[in-house]
Protein backbone atom coordinates (compact mmCIF):
# COMPACT_ATOMS: atom_id res chain seq x y z
CA UNK A 1 0.00 0.00 0.00
CA UNK A 2 1.28 3.44 -0.89
CA UNK A 3 0.21 6.66 0.81
CA UNK A 4 1.28 9.82 -0.97
CA UNK A 5 0.80 13.05 0.94
CA UNK A 6 0.75 16.36 -0.93
CA UNK A 7 3.52 18.59 0.39
CA UNK A 8 2.84 21.45 -2.01
CA UNK A 9 2.62 24.93 -0.48
CA UNK A 10 -1.12 25.01 0.01
CA UNK A 11 -1.38 21.59 1.65
CA UNK A 12 1.75 22.24 3.66
CA UNK A 13 0.08 25.25 5.24
CA UNK A 14 -3.01 23.16 5.95
CA UNK A 15 -0.95 20.67 7.92
CA UNK A 16 0.54 18.07 5.59
CA UNK A 17 3.68 17.89 7.72
CA UNK A 18 1.64 17.05 10.82
CA UNK A 19 -0.15 14.36 8.83
CA UNK A 20 3.12 12.88 7.61
CA UNK A 21 4.52 12.98 11.13
CA UNK A 22 1.46 11.24 12.59
CA UNK A 23 1.39 8.62 9.85
CA UNK A 24 5.08 7.90 10.41
CA UNK A 25 4.35 7.41 14.10
CA UNK A 26 1.32 5.19 13.51
CA UNK A 27 3.07 3.08 10.89
CA UNK A 28 6.03 2.54 13.22
CA UNK A 29 3.83 1.84 16.25
CA UNK A 30 1.89 -0.81 14.37
CA UNK A 31 4.94 -2.29 12.70
CA UNK A 32 3.64 -1.65 9.20
CA UNK A 33 6.88 -0.30 7.72
CA UNK A 34 7.09 -3.19 5.27
CA UNK A 35 3.47 -3.01 4.14
CA UNK A 36 2.96 0.75 3.87
CA UNK A 37 5.08 3.10 1.80
CA UNK A 38 4.80 6.76 2.71
CA UNK A 39 5.78 9.37 0.12
CA UNK A 40 5.38 13.03 -0.66
CA UNK A 41 4.61 14.91 -3.84
CA UNK A 42 4.18 18.53 -4.86
CA UNK A 43 0.59 19.40 -5.71
CA UNK A 44 -2.14 17.03 -6.80
CA UNK A 45 -4.18 19.80 -8.42
CA UNK A 46 -6.76 19.65 -5.64
CA UNK A 47 -5.56 22.56 -3.53
CA UNK A 48 -9.05 23.72 -2.49
CA UNK A 49 -9.70 20.46 -0.66
CA UNK A 50 -6.27 19.94 0.92
CA UNK A 51 -4.61 18.24 2.54
CA UNK A 52 -4.66 15.97 -0.49
CA UNK A 53 -3.64 12.37 0.08
CA UNK A 54 -3.48 9.52 -2.42
CA UNK A 55 -4.16 6.07 -1.05
CA UNK A 56 -2.82 4.00 -3.94
CA UNK A 57 -5.00 5.40 -6.77
CA UNK A 58 -7.68 7.03 -4.63
CA UNK A 59 -7.61 10.78 -3.96
CA UNK A 60 -8.66 11.75 -0.43
CA UNK A 61 -8.82 14.89 1.66
CA UNK A 62 -7.41 14.72 5.15
CA UNK A 63 -6.67 17.11 7.96
CA UNK A 64 -4.46 16.64 11.01
CA UNK A 65 -7.71 15.96 12.97
CA UNK A 66 -8.89 13.15 10.69
CA UNK A 67 -5.60 11.36 10.19
CA UNK A 68 -6.08 8.94 13.09
CA UNK A 69 -9.45 7.71 11.95
CA UNK A 70 -8.17 7.48 8.37
CA UNK A 71 -5.33 5.28 9.54
CA UNK A 72 -7.61 3.07 11.54
CA UNK A 73 -10.29 2.55 8.90
CA UNK A 74 -8.22 2.54 5.72
CA UNK A 75 -4.68 1.55 6.59
CA UNK A 76 -4.63 -0.53 9.76
CA UNK A 77 -7.65 -2.66 8.88
CA UNK A 78 -6.46 -3.28 5.33
CA UNK A 79 -3.12 -4.56 6.57
CA UNK A 80 -4.38 -7.04 9.15
CA UNK A 81 -4.08 -10.75 8.54
CA UNK B 1 8.51 50.14 -17.01
CA UNK B 2 9.54 47.79 -14.26
CA UNK B 3 12.45 48.61 -12.10
CA UNK B 4 15.87 47.48 -13.23
CA UNK B 5 19.19 48.72 -11.91
CA UNK B 6 20.38 49.85 -15.33
CA UNK B 7 19.23 50.64 -18.85
CA UNK B 8 21.43 47.81 -20.07
CA UNK B 9 19.23 45.35 -18.21
CA UNK B 10 16.15 47.09 -19.58
CA UNK B 11 17.37 46.73 -23.14
CA UNK B 12 18.20 43.06 -22.64
CA UNK B 13 14.76 42.57 -21.12
CA UNK B 14 13.05 44.17 -24.12
CA UNK B 15 14.82 41.78 -26.48
CA UNK B 16 13.91 38.77 -24.33
CA UNK B 17 10.31 39.94 -24.14
CA UNK B 18 9.98 40.32 -27.92
CA UNK B 19 11.63 36.96 -28.57
CA UNK B 20 9.27 35.31 -26.07
CA UNK B 21 6.23 37.10 -27.49
CA UNK B 22 6.94 35.72 -30.96
CA UNK B 23 7.75 32.27 -29.57
CA UNK B 24 4.41 31.96 -27.77
CA UNK B 25 2.69 32.91 -31.03
CA UNK B 26 4.79 30.50 -33.15
CA UNK B 27 6.03 33.42 -35.23
CA UNK B 28 9.66 33.56 -34.13
CA UNK B 29 11.14 32.13 -37.32
CA UNK B 30 9.76 34.86 -39.54
CA UNK B 31 9.62 37.60 -36.91
CA UNK B 32 13.04 37.44 -35.21
CA UNK B 33 14.74 39.47 -37.92
CA UNK B 34 12.41 42.42 -37.28
CA UNK B 35 12.99 42.60 -33.52
CA UNK B 36 15.86 45.13 -33.70
CA UNK B 37 13.65 47.52 -35.66
CA UNK B 38 10.77 47.02 -33.24
CA UNK B 39 13.03 48.14 -30.40
CA UNK B 40 14.85 50.92 -32.30
CA UNK B 41 12.19 52.17 -34.71
CA UNK B 42 13.27 55.71 -35.54
CA UNK B 43 16.23 57.30 -37.29
CA UNK B 44 17.78 59.03 -34.32
CA UNK B 45 20.30 56.96 -32.38
CA UNK B 46 20.03 56.95 -28.59
CA UNK B 47 22.76 54.49 -27.66
CA UNK B 48 25.38 54.26 -30.41
CA UNK B 49 26.71 56.19 -33.38
CA UNK B 50 23.76 55.36 -35.61
CA UNK B 51 20.56 53.31 -35.56
CA UNK B 52 22.16 50.77 -37.90
CA UNK B 53 24.83 49.90 -35.38
CA UNK B 54 22.23 49.85 -32.64
CA UNK B 55 20.18 47.38 -34.66
CA UNK B 56 23.22 45.28 -35.53
CA UNK B 57 23.99 44.92 -31.85
CA UNK B 58 20.36 44.17 -31.10
CA UNK B 59 20.46 41.41 -33.70
CA UNK B 60 23.27 39.85 -31.65
CA UNK B 61 21.19 40.22 -28.50
CA UNK B 62 18.33 38.45 -30.25
CA UNK B 63 20.67 35.52 -30.99
CA UNK B 64 21.69 35.35 -27.33
CA UNK B 65 18.06 35.52 -26.24
CA UNK B 66 17.44 32.58 -28.56
CA UNK B 67 20.23 30.54 -27.03
CA UNK B 68 23.49 31.54 -28.60
CA UNK B 69 25.22 33.45 -31.30
CA UNK B 70 28.21 31.15 -31.33
CA UNK B 71 27.11 27.55 -31.45
CA UNK B 72 30.62 26.29 -30.78
CA UNK B 73 31.00 28.28 -27.55
CA UNK B 74 30.00 26.12 -24.61
CA UNK B 75 30.25 29.01 -22.15
CA UNK B 76 26.90 30.48 -21.11
CA UNK B 77 28.56 33.90 -20.88
CA UNK B 78 29.36 35.49 -24.23
CA UNK B 79 30.90 38.70 -25.52
CA UNK B 80 29.02 40.64 -28.21
CA UNK B 81 32.11 41.72 -30.14
CA UNK B 82 30.55 44.60 -32.04
CA UNK B 83 29.18 46.07 -28.82
CA UNK B 84 32.64 46.10 -27.24
CA UNK B 85 35.30 48.29 -28.78
CA UNK B 86 35.84 51.60 -27.13
CA UNK B 87 36.74 51.22 -23.48
CA UNK B 88 40.06 52.64 -22.34
CA UNK B 89 42.71 50.05 -21.62
CA UNK B 90 45.40 52.20 -20.03
CA UNK B 91 45.41 50.71 -16.55
CA UNK B 92 46.79 52.95 -13.79
CA UNK B 93 47.39 56.49 -14.98
CA UNK B 94 48.27 59.77 -13.30
CA UNK B 95 45.62 62.42 -13.98
CA UNK B 96 45.69 66.21 -14.03
CA UNK B 97 44.78 66.17 -10.37
CA UNK B 98 48.43 65.45 -9.54
CA UNK B 99 49.68 68.56 -7.75
CA UNK B 100 53.35 67.79 -7.89
CA UNK B 101 53.59 67.51 -4.12
CA UNK B 102 56.68 67.01 -2.05
CA UNK B 103 55.78 63.83 -0.26
CA UNK B 104 55.84 61.50 -3.28
CA UNK B 105 53.97 58.79 -1.43
CA UNK B 106 53.22 57.21 -4.81
CA UNK B 107 56.88 56.63 -5.56
CA UNK B 108 57.42 55.33 -2.05
CA UNK B 109 54.55 52.86 -2.39
CA UNK B 110 55.71 51.59 -5.77
CA UNK B 111 57.88 48.53 -5.28
CA UNK B 112 58.81 48.43 -8.96
CA UNK B 113 60.22 51.92 -9.26
CA UNK B 114 57.71 52.72 -11.98
CA UNK B 115 56.93 56.28 -10.86
CA UNK B 116 59.00 59.12 -12.26
CA UNK B 117 58.62 62.90 -11.88
CA UNK B 118 58.98 65.72 -14.35
CA UNK B 119 60.57 69.10 -13.68
CA UNK B 120 57.32 70.27 -11.98
CA UNK B 121 57.35 67.27 -9.65
CA UNK B 122 54.36 65.80 -11.44
CA UNK B 123 54.25 62.03 -11.43
CA UNK B 124 53.97 59.68 -14.35
CA UNK B 125 53.95 55.90 -14.55
CA UNK B 126 56.46 53.94 -16.59
CA UNK B 127 54.25 51.29 -18.13
CA UNK B 128 57.19 49.00 -18.85
CA UNK B 129 57.72 48.63 -15.09
CA UNK B 130 54.17 48.96 -13.74
CA UNK B 131 52.44 45.73 -12.69
CA UNK B 132 49.04 47.39 -12.12
CA UNK B 133 49.07 46.64 -8.39
CA UNK B 134 47.35 49.91 -7.53
CA UNK B 135 49.49 50.68 -4.47
CA UNK B 136 50.26 54.23 -5.75
CA UNK B 137 46.58 55.02 -6.28
CA UNK B 138 45.77 53.99 -2.72
CA UNK B 139 48.26 56.38 -1.13
CA UNK B 140 47.83 59.51 -3.28
CA UNK B 141 46.29 62.19 -1.04
CA UNK B 142 44.67 63.83 -4.07
CA UNK B 143 43.35 60.57 -5.54
CA UNK B 144 45.13 61.71 -8.67
CA UNK B 145 45.93 58.19 -9.86
CA UNK B 146 43.04 56.32 -11.42
CA UNK B 147 42.62 52.90 -12.82
CA UNK B 148 41.60 53.12 -16.45
CA UNK B 149 40.77 49.44 -16.57
CA UNK B 150 37.82 48.07 -18.35
CA UNK B 151 34.82 47.56 -16.08
CA UNK B 152 34.55 43.94 -17.24
CA UNK B 153 38.15 43.23 -16.29
CA UNK B 154 37.65 44.95 -12.96
CA UNK B 155 34.50 42.94 -12.34
CA UNK B 156 36.15 39.64 -13.20
CA UNK B 157 38.00 38.73 -10.03
CA UNK B 158 39.04 35.37 -11.42
CA UNK B 159 40.90 37.18 -14.21
CA UNK B 160 39.21 35.37 -17.06
CA UNK B 161 38.84 38.50 -19.22
CA UNK B 162 41.51 40.00 -21.40
CA UNK B 163 41.55 42.09 -24.57
CA UNK B 164 41.97 40.49 -27.98
CA UNK B 165 43.76 41.99 -31.02
CA UNK B 166 40.73 44.05 -32.01
CA UNK B 167 40.52 45.46 -28.47
CA UNK B 168 37.32 43.60 -27.69
CA UNK B 169 36.94 41.67 -24.47
CA UNK B 170 37.69 38.00 -24.66
CA UNK B 171 36.71 35.41 -22.08
CA UNK B 172 39.03 32.56 -21.21
CA UNK B 173 36.61 29.68 -20.74
CA UNK B 174 39.21 27.73 -18.81
CA UNK B 175 39.04 30.37 -16.09
CA UNK B 176 35.48 31.70 -16.38
CA UNK B 177 33.14 30.50 -13.62
CA UNK B 178 30.01 32.00 -15.25
CA UNK B 179 29.22 34.15 -12.21
CA UNK B 180 28.00 36.93 -14.50
CA UNK B 181 29.82 39.78 -12.73
CA UNK B 182 31.00 41.11 -16.10
CA UNK B 183 27.49 40.83 -17.53
CA UNK B 184 26.16 43.05 -14.79
CA UNK B 185 29.10 45.47 -14.80
CA UNK B 186 29.67 46.15 -18.50
CA UNK B 187 28.14 49.62 -19.01
CA UNK B 188 27.45 48.87 -22.68
CA UNK B 189 25.90 45.47 -22.19
CA UNK B 190 28.59 43.94 -24.38
CA UNK B 191 28.74 40.74 -22.34
CA UNK B 192 25.62 38.73 -21.83
CA UNK B 193 24.37 35.40 -20.57
CA UNK B 194 22.72 33.07 -23.05
CA UNK B 195 19.05 32.55 -22.54
CA UNK B 196 17.09 29.33 -22.45
CA UNK B 197 13.65 30.94 -22.45
CA UNK B 198 12.84 29.30 -25.77
CA UNK B 199 13.41 25.84 -24.27
CA UNK B 200 11.11 26.78 -21.41
CA UNK B 201 8.38 28.13 -23.67
CA UNK B 202 8.64 25.03 -25.82
CA UNK B 203 8.45 22.78 -22.76
CA UNK B 204 5.33 24.55 -21.51
CA UNK B 205 3.61 24.50 -24.90
CA UNK B 206 4.33 20.83 -25.54
CA UNK B 207 3.09 19.86 -22.08
CA UNK B 208 -0.47 20.45 -23.32
CA UNK B 209 -1.40 22.41 -20.18
CA UNK B 210 0.54 19.96 -17.98
CA UNK B 211 -1.47 17.00 -19.24
CA UNK B 212 1.34 15.23 -21.12
CA UNK B 213 3.85 15.94 -18.39
CA UNK B 214 4.06 18.45 -15.58
CA UNK B 215 6.38 21.43 -15.70
CA UNK B 216 7.58 22.38 -12.22
CA UNK B 217 9.10 25.77 -11.42
CA UNK B 218 11.73 25.69 -8.70
CA UNK B 219 12.33 29.21 -7.42
CA UNK B 220 15.38 30.44 -5.55
CA UNK B 221 14.79 32.04 -2.14
CA UNK B 222 16.31 35.31 -3.36
CA UNK B 223 13.01 35.83 -5.16
CA UNK B 224 11.88 37.42 -1.89
CA UNK B 225 14.05 40.45 -2.66
CA UNK B 226 12.82 40.75 -6.26
CA UNK B 227 9.61 41.83 -8.00
CA UNK B 228 9.08 44.28 -5.18
CA UNK B 229 6.36 46.08 -7.14
CA UNK B 230 4.10 43.09 -6.47
CA UNK B 231 3.43 40.66 -3.64
CA UNK B 232 5.40 37.43 -3.63
CA UNK B 233 2.14 35.47 -3.82
CA UNK B 234 1.30 37.33 -7.03
CA UNK B 235 4.64 36.40 -8.53
CA UNK B 236 3.85 32.76 -7.72
CA UNK B 237 0.44 33.08 -9.38
CA UNK B 238 2.15 34.73 -12.35
CA UNK B 239 4.49 31.76 -12.75
CA UNK B 240 1.48 29.45 -12.78
CA UNK B 241 -0.29 31.70 -15.28
CA UNK B 242 2.67 31.24 -17.61
CA UNK B 243 1.77 27.57 -17.67
CA UNK B 244 3.84 25.98 -14.94
CA UNK B 245 2.08 23.21 -13.05
CA UNK B 246 3.23 24.34 -9.62
CA UNK B 247 5.97 26.29 -7.88
CA UNK B 248 8.36 24.72 -5.38
CA UNK B 249 10.93 26.43 -3.19
CA UNK B 250 14.56 25.63 -3.96
CA UNK B 251 14.94 26.47 -0.28
CA UNK B 252 13.49 23.05 0.54
CA UNK B 253 16.42 21.60 -1.38
CA UNK B 254 18.57 23.88 0.77
CA UNK B 255 17.04 22.36 3.91
CA UNK B 256 17.89 18.92 2.58
CA UNK B 257 21.43 20.04 1.77
CA UNK B 258 21.97 21.64 5.18
CA UNK B 259 20.80 18.46 6.89
CA UNK B 260 23.06 16.21 4.80
CA UNK B 261 25.98 18.60 4.74
CA UNK B 262 26.15 18.95 8.52
CA UNK B 263 26.42 15.15 8.76
CA UNK B 264 29.07 15.06 6.06
CA UNK B 265 31.00 17.77 7.88
CA UNK B 266 31.17 15.71 11.06
CA UNK B 267 32.33 12.67 9.10
CA UNK B 268 35.01 14.49 7.12
CA UNK B 269 36.03 17.22 9.55
CA UNK B 270 36.56 19.83 6.84
CA UNK B 271 34.31 20.86 3.97
CA UNK B 272 33.87 23.51 1.33
CA UNK B 273 30.26 24.14 0.34
CA UNK B 274 28.79 22.93 -2.93
CA UNK B 275 25.75 25.21 -3.25
CA UNK B 276 27.26 27.94 -5.39
CA UNK B 277 28.15 26.52 -8.81
CA UNK B 278 30.59 29.34 -9.53
CA UNK B 279 32.49 28.63 -6.29
CA UNK B 280 32.64 24.91 -7.05
CA UNK B 281 33.82 25.64 -10.59
CA UNK B 282 36.43 28.05 -9.22
CA UNK B 283 37.90 25.34 -6.98
CA UNK B 284 37.94 22.82 -9.81
CA UNK B 285 39.58 25.24 -12.23
CA UNK B 286 42.02 27.11 -10.02
CA UNK B 287 42.52 24.93 -6.93
CA UNK B 288 42.27 21.33 -8.17
CA UNK B 289 44.20 20.10 -5.13
CA UNK B 290 41.29 21.22 -2.94
CA UNK B 291 38.62 19.37 -4.89
CA UNK B 292 38.60 16.61 -2.27
CA UNK B 293 37.14 19.04 0.26
CA UNK B 294 34.08 19.95 -1.83
CA UNK B 295 30.90 18.63 -0.26
CA UNK B 296 29.45 15.72 -2.19
CA UNK B 297 25.96 17.10 -1.90
CA UNK B 298 24.26 18.33 -5.02
CA UNK B 299 23.23 21.99 -4.91
CA UNK B 300 19.82 22.87 -3.43
CA UNK B 301 18.47 23.34 -6.97
CA UNK B 302 19.62 19.89 -8.09
CA UNK B 303 18.62 18.24 -4.80
CA UNK B 304 15.01 19.39 -4.90
CA UNK B 305 14.82 18.74 -8.66
CA UNK B 306 16.03 15.18 -8.06
CA UNK B 307 13.28 14.69 -5.50
CA UNK B 308 10.65 16.05 -7.89
CA UNK B 309 11.84 13.73 -10.66
CA UNK B 310 11.73 10.77 -8.29
CA UNK B 311 8.18 11.50 -7.15
CA UNK B 312 6.95 12.45 -10.63
CA UNK B 313 8.96 10.64 -13.31
CA UNK B 314 8.68 12.23 -16.73
CA UNK B 315 8.08 15.69 -15.31
CA UNK B 316 10.14 18.73 -16.29
CA UNK B 317 11.90 21.03 -13.84
CA UNK B 318 12.83 24.64 -14.56
CA UNK B 319 14.92 26.58 -12.07
CA UNK B 320 14.18 30.30 -11.76
CA UNK B 321 16.83 32.26 -9.91
CA UNK B 322 19.29 35.12 -9.73
CA UNK B 323 22.18 33.16 -11.14
CA UNK B 324 23.95 32.87 -14.48
CA UNK B 325 26.26 30.13 -13.18
CA UNK B 326 23.22 27.89 -12.66
CA UNK B 327 22.91 27.95 -16.45
CA UNK B 328 26.34 26.35 -16.53
CA UNK B 329 25.57 23.99 -13.62
CA UNK B 330 22.48 22.41 -15.14
CA UNK B 331 24.50 21.23 -18.13
CA UNK B 332 26.77 19.17 -15.89
CA UNK B 333 26.25 15.42 -16.25
CA UNK B 334 25.44 14.99 -12.55
CA UNK B 335 22.70 17.67 -12.69
CA UNK B 336 21.34 17.29 -16.24
CA UNK B 337 19.03 14.36 -15.40
CA UNK B 338 17.17 16.49 -12.84
CA UNK B 339 17.07 20.05 -14.14
CA UNK B 340 15.67 20.68 -17.62
CA UNK B 341 16.29 24.38 -17.88
CA UNK B 342 17.36 27.51 -15.99
CA UNK B 343 16.15 31.08 -16.34
CA UNK B 344 16.86 34.23 -14.35
CA UNK B 345 14.54 36.71 -12.64
CA UNK B 346 15.26 39.12 -15.50
CA UNK B 347 14.01 36.50 -17.90
CA UNK B 348 10.98 35.72 -15.75
CA UNK B 349 10.00 39.39 -15.94
CA UNK B 350 10.37 39.25 -19.72
CA UNK B 351 8.17 36.13 -19.83
CA UNK B 352 5.46 37.82 -17.75
CA UNK B 353 5.40 40.80 -20.07
CA UNK B 354 5.60 38.69 -23.22
CA UNK B 355 2.16 37.47 -22.22
CA UNK B 356 1.07 40.95 -21.07
CA UNK B 357 0.61 39.53 -17.64
CA UNK B 358 0.25 42.26 -15.02
CA UNK B 359 1.01 40.23 -11.93
CA UNK B 360 -0.17 43.03 -9.63
CA UNK B 361 -3.74 42.21 -10.71
CA UNK B 362 -3.48 38.51 -9.82
CA UNK B 363 -4.66 36.84 -6.65
CA UNK B 364 -1.92 35.82 -4.27
CA UNK B 365 -0.78 32.23 -4.54
CA UNK B 366 1.07 30.51 -1.74
CA UNK B 367 4.68 29.41 -1.53
CA UNK B 368 5.67 27.54 1.59
CA UNK B 369 7.77 24.41 1.49
CA UNK B 370 11.00 25.24 3.29
CA UNK B 371 12.15 26.28 6.73
CA UNK B 372 13.69 29.55 7.84
CA UNK B 373 17.11 27.98 7.39
CA UNK B 374 16.56 26.86 3.82
CA UNK B 375 15.35 30.30 2.90
CA UNK B 376 18.29 32.24 4.28
CA UNK B 377 20.65 30.40 1.90
CA UNK B 378 19.96 33.34 -0.39
CA UNK B 379 22.33 35.58 1.47
CA UNK B 380 25.93 35.32 2.56
CA UNK B 381 26.22 33.54 5.90
CA UNK B 382 22.86 31.78 5.55
CA UNK B 383 24.33 28.44 4.59
CA UNK B 384 26.73 28.51 7.54
CA UNK B 385 23.80 29.28 9.89
CA UNK B 386 21.79 26.44 8.39
CA UNK B 387 24.62 23.93 8.80
CA UNK B 388 24.92 25.02 12.45
CA UNK B 389 21.23 24.25 12.84
CA UNK B 390 21.71 20.95 11.00
CA UNK B 391 24.43 19.95 13.47
CA UNK B 392 22.11 20.81 16.34
CA UNK B 393 19.21 18.82 14.92
CA UNK B 394 21.46 15.81 14.31
CA UNK B 395 22.62 16.07 17.93
CA UNK B 396 26.23 16.83 17.02
CA UNK B 397 26.40 19.64 19.53
CA UNK B 398 29.88 18.77 20.72
CA UNK B 399 31.31 19.14 17.21
CA UNK B 400 33.64 22.13 17.22
CA UNK B 401 31.98 24.04 14.37
CA UNK B 402 34.02 26.85 12.87
CA UNK B 403 32.29 28.25 9.81
CA UNK B 404 33.88 30.79 7.50
CA UNK B 405 31.50 32.66 5.23
CA UNK B 406 33.30 33.93 2.13
CA UNK B 407 31.26 36.81 0.79
CA UNK B 408 32.25 37.17 -2.87
CA UNK B 409 34.85 35.39 -4.97
CA UNK B 410 37.77 37.45 -3.63
CA UNK B 411 37.10 36.24 -0.11
CA UNK B 412 36.69 32.75 -1.48
CA UNK B 413 40.11 33.05 -3.05
CA UNK B 414 41.73 34.21 0.20
CA UNK B 415 40.27 31.32 2.13
CA UNK B 416 41.12 28.76 -0.53
CA UNK B 417 44.72 29.98 -0.50
CA UNK B 418 44.78 29.50 3.27
CA UNK B 419 43.35 26.03 2.88
CA UNK B 420 45.99 25.26 0.27
CA UNK B 421 48.66 26.19 2.81
CA UNK B 422 46.96 24.00 5.40
CA UNK B 423 46.00 26.93 7.59
CA UNK B 424 42.25 27.15 6.97
CA UNK B 425 40.39 29.80 8.94
CA UNK B 426 37.74 27.27 9.94
CA UNK B 427 36.38 23.82 9.19
CA UNK B 428 33.40 24.77 7.06
CA UNK B 429 34.11 27.10 4.16
CA UNK B 430 30.92 28.63 2.79
CA UNK B 431 31.73 30.05 -0.62
CA UNK B 432 29.50 32.47 -2.50
CA UNK B 433 30.89 33.94 -5.71
CA UNK B 434 28.61 36.98 -5.62
CA UNK B 435 29.05 39.64 -2.97
CA UNK B 436 26.11 39.45 -0.59
CA UNK B 437 25.37 35.89 -1.72
CA UNK B 438 22.70 34.94 -4.25
CA UNK B 439 20.88 38.25 -3.76
CA UNK B 440 23.90 39.80 -5.49
CA UNK B 441 23.47 37.51 -8.51
CA UNK B 442 23.79 38.87 -12.01
CA UNK B 443 20.31 37.70 -12.97
CA UNK B 444 18.55 39.77 -10.31
CA UNK B 445 16.31 42.61 -11.48
CA UNK B 446 17.59 44.86 -8.74
CA UNK B 447 20.43 44.76 -6.24
CA UNK B 448 19.61 46.75 -3.15
CA UNK B 449 20.95 47.19 0.32
CA UNK B 450 17.66 46.08 1.82
CA UNK B 451 17.65 42.77 -0.03
CA UNK B 452 19.30 40.95 2.86
CA UNK B 453 16.60 42.15 5.24
CA UNK B 454 13.96 41.00 2.75
CA UNK B 455 15.48 37.52 2.70
CA UNK B 456 15.61 37.33 6.49
CA UNK B 457 12.03 38.53 6.76
CA UNK B 458 10.91 35.94 4.21
CA UNK B 459 12.84 33.33 6.21
CA UNK B 460 11.01 34.23 9.40
CA UNK B 461 7.67 33.93 7.60
CA UNK B 462 8.30 30.26 6.85
CA UNK B 463 5.73 27.99 8.45
CA UNK B 464 8.44 25.53 9.47
CA UNK B 465 10.95 26.78 11.97
CA UNK B 466 13.45 23.98 11.78
CA UNK B 467 15.05 21.83 9.12
CA UNK B 468 13.87 18.40 10.29
CA UNK B 469 10.24 19.46 10.15
CA UNK B 470 10.59 20.91 6.65
CA UNK B 471 12.12 17.70 5.30
CA UNK B 472 9.95 15.37 7.40
CA UNK B 473 8.56 13.28 4.55
CA UNK B 474 11.74 13.43 2.49
CA UNK B 475 13.98 11.71 5.00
Amino acid sequence: MKITVCIGSSCHLKGSRQIVERLQELIAKNGLQDQVELAGTFCMGNCQNGVSVMLDEELLSLSPETVDSFFETRVFSANQG
Amino acid sequence: MHKFDTNVQYLKYKVLREVARLAWADRLLEGAIDIPKTIVPGKIPTMRCCVYKERAILAERVKLAMGSSEQHNSNVIEVIDIACDECPVGGYEVTDACRGCLAHRCADACKRGAITFDSHQKASIDKSKCVECGACAKVCPYTAITNRNRPCENACKVKAISMNESKAASIDNKKCIACGACVYQCPFGAISDKSFILNVIDMIKKSDSNRKYKVYAVVAPSISSQFTYAKLGQVISGIQELGFFTVVEAALGADMVAYAESKELVEKGLLTSSCCPAFVDYIKKQFPALEKYISHNLSPMATIAKYIKETDPGSKVVFIGPCTAKKMEFHKPEVRPFVDSVITFEELQALFDSKDLDITTLEEGVLDNASYFGRIFARSGGLADAVRQGLKEHGYEDFDYKPVSCDGIEECRKNLLRLLKNVPAGNFIEGMACVGGCIGGAGCLTHGEKNKDEVDRYGREAYEKNISDAIRVLK
